[in-house]
């Protein structure tokens, strides 16, 4: 039983963590409360959808299609909520990507509808029993898929050239510029890579649940916070670690407590953290007072 | 007399400037509060618990459910005291899921079913008597001994201690008088909509509470007002684009932010002297 939660904690967590990381990323990089960062997610599963549905591709052609999508998306918020707008007031990006959030949830809400839909499947689902624990194919390819994105972004932001960009800008950004690093192009790619990872998230929740809708950004944005800060601000590693272990702790918590708090944990543990120690678990990055 | 429909957008531009103001309060000393809507949410769950099942006249319960947001805002802000920025938005709007959360799951007020059968007490005349009252508050005290010591905190934390700013007392003050600010719009939305259940009170609520004071301005308490008034009229008045309003809403809160990232007022837009040069030109004193 403990097992059994333990493998579908680490199979939801894995999910977070894509999402948590572009909180991360865009944090670490550009100082941003992303609130729309939610919404990509969503989009990325009707994306995900829409491909299944039209285009009747496997599985790894829908989360190319989805990363691809928002990863478009990504690059049209920044141009149109990042860009135009003076970054010497905090809160101004901030609310500006507010505004995006309720234009892309309505948007969705207008083109394909409130009600929340299912997910077509689209592996064959075949069950595996190791002993006591239970799991199948879609779980262990949710998991595989998202750990095989994490090392992808691992291996990119450590040993290539733009990845290397990225660190510096994230450590300081005028000193990265004034060294060469051009800036601009390096804050268009993160918002793109974020959103790609949120994309896949995306289509790996909703077929995870089998479930959708224009209103599951929202929940996650809070989840991506908590981790967010649970891993330590623009901490990548951080991140992947903190949604894992947020995975497992909210599968143990309606396991053995009860499901309506499951929210209020993500939420709780960002209290903690804040209070106790607010660099995170694995340290952070950026040190604002 | 008034129609439904536009006595209802002023109640609500009034319950949602009170919000506004009640954010505007803490942030007029640099600390910004996501946790408004929770503690909306205890002032309309206490005094609609108090007029419902105990039958106590509105204005006592009202300002009874208020003293209790007040007093959980104050326990909720001495540990989030210290901390400032980014990480504080963060805290508190956790604080505000923790409450949604409670009340989710509160038997008593009816969990997941919310909390039914409110008497109708709220109506212009009780509210406006109250913003009013806010606006004599918020004038009297944005040159007072407290409000300029909020103002310098705001400005330079180190240098205002320095000058014998007590921190700690001002922070709580300023996050509990916020806090039952808040409990009043609470107890005001809760007896005019007269059903209230916890989704109502989640961290969009807050959000929407700093939307009005960064779009109507930040330095001034007109500020917040403003913008509540114009939030909760501009999608109302682009009914006649009924499917696209909320959109267009969100578009003007990015373009906003381009133009006037401060707000609309600031605080020399509210001086005669402004309005002068503007239209009688410079050189007139």
């Amino acid at each position: 039983m403990f097992l059994q939660q333990l493998i579908n904690g680490i199979m939801l967590g894995s999910t977070y963590s894509l999402v948590a990381i572009g909180y991360t990323l865009i944090f670490g990089v550009l100082n941003l409360l992303h609130f729309a960062h939610g919404e990509v997610f969503m989009l990325g599963a009707f994306i995900g959808l829409q491909i299944v549905l039209g285009l009747k591709l496997g599985i790894f052609g829908v989360i190319v299609g989805a990363m691809a999508g928002t990863a478009l998306v990504g690059f049209l918020i920044e141009r149109v909520a990042f860009r135009p707008i003076k970054k010497e007031y905090f809160l101004a990006p901030l609310i500006a990507t507010i505004g995006i959030t309720i234009i892309l949830q309505e948007m969705a809400n207008k083109i394909f509808g409130s009600e929340p839909v299912g997910f077509p499947q689209t592996v064959e689902i075949r069950n595996f029993q190791l002993g006591p624990i239970g799991i199948n194919t879609l779980q262990i390819l949710i998991l595989s898929i998202s750990i095989f994105l994490m090392v992808v972004l691992h291996l990119f932001v450590s040993n290539t050239k733009l990845g290397r960009g990225m660190r510096a800008t994230a450590e300081n950004s005028t000193t990265a510029r004034l060294l060469g690093v051009k800036v601009n192009r390096i804050i268009v790619l993160t918002f793109m890579v974020a959103s790609a990872l949120a994309g896949a998230a995306g289509v790996l929740v909703g077929m995870a649940y089998n479930y959708i809708s224009p209103y599951m950004g929202a929940q996650m944005a809070g989840k991506g916070f908590a981790i967010m800060l649970l891993g330590g601000l623009g901490n990548i590693k951080g991140a992947m670690l903190g949604g894992l272990i947020l995975g497992v702790a909210e599968i143990l918590s309606v396991g053995y407590l009860a499901s309506s708090y499951r929210d209020a944990f993500a939420f709780g543990v960002m209290i903690l953290i804040l209070i106790l120690k607010p660099s995170g678990l694995f340290g952070s990055l950026i040190h604002e007072d | 007399m008034i129609s439904p429909f536009v006595q209802s957008i002023l109640i609500f531009g009034g319950i949602n400037a009170i919000l506004a103001l009640s954010l505007y309060l803490p942030f007029s000393g640099g600390q910004l509060s996501l946790a408004q809507g929770g503690f909306m949410a205890i002032g309309a769950y206490t005094s609609a618990v108090l007029t419902r099942n105990f039958g106590i006249p509105f204005s006592i319960s009202l300002i009874a459910g208020a003293v209790l947001s007040s007093a959980v805002g104050v326990g909720v802000g001495f540990p989030a005291l210290r901390i400032k920025g980014i990480y504080l938005l963060l805290i508190t709007l956790g604080f505000n899921e923790v409450i949604r959360v409670f009340f989710l799951n509160f038997k008593y007020t009816g969990a997941v079913g919310g909390f039914g059968g409110i008497f109708p007490l709220t109506n212009l005349f009780n509210l406006y008597l109250v913003l009013i009252l806010l606006i004599l508050f918020f004038h009297r005290f944005q040159n007072s001994r407290l409000g300029r010591a909020l103002r310098a905190i705001d400005q330079d934390q180190d240098a205002a201690e320095a000058r014998g700013v007590p921190l700690t007392r001002m922070k709580t003050f300023a996050f509990g008088a916020g806090a039952f600010i808040a409990g009043l719009a609470g107890g005001f939305y809760a007896h005019f909509v007269m059903f209230i259940e916890s989704g109502t009170f989640g961290f969009q609520r807050s959000l929407e509470a700093m939307i009005f004071v960064i779009l109507g301005g930040s330095q001034i308490f007109y500020g917040p007002i403003l913008g509540a008034f114009l939030v909760t009229i501009i999608p109302e008045s682009f009914r006649f684009l009924q499917k696209f309003r909320f959109e267009i809403f969100g578009a003007c809160l990015v373009l906003m932010m381009v133009l006037r990232p401060r707000g609309i007022l600031d605080e020399e837009v509210c001086q005669w002297r402004w309005w002068k040069e503007k239209f009688l030109g410079k050189g007139l004193k």
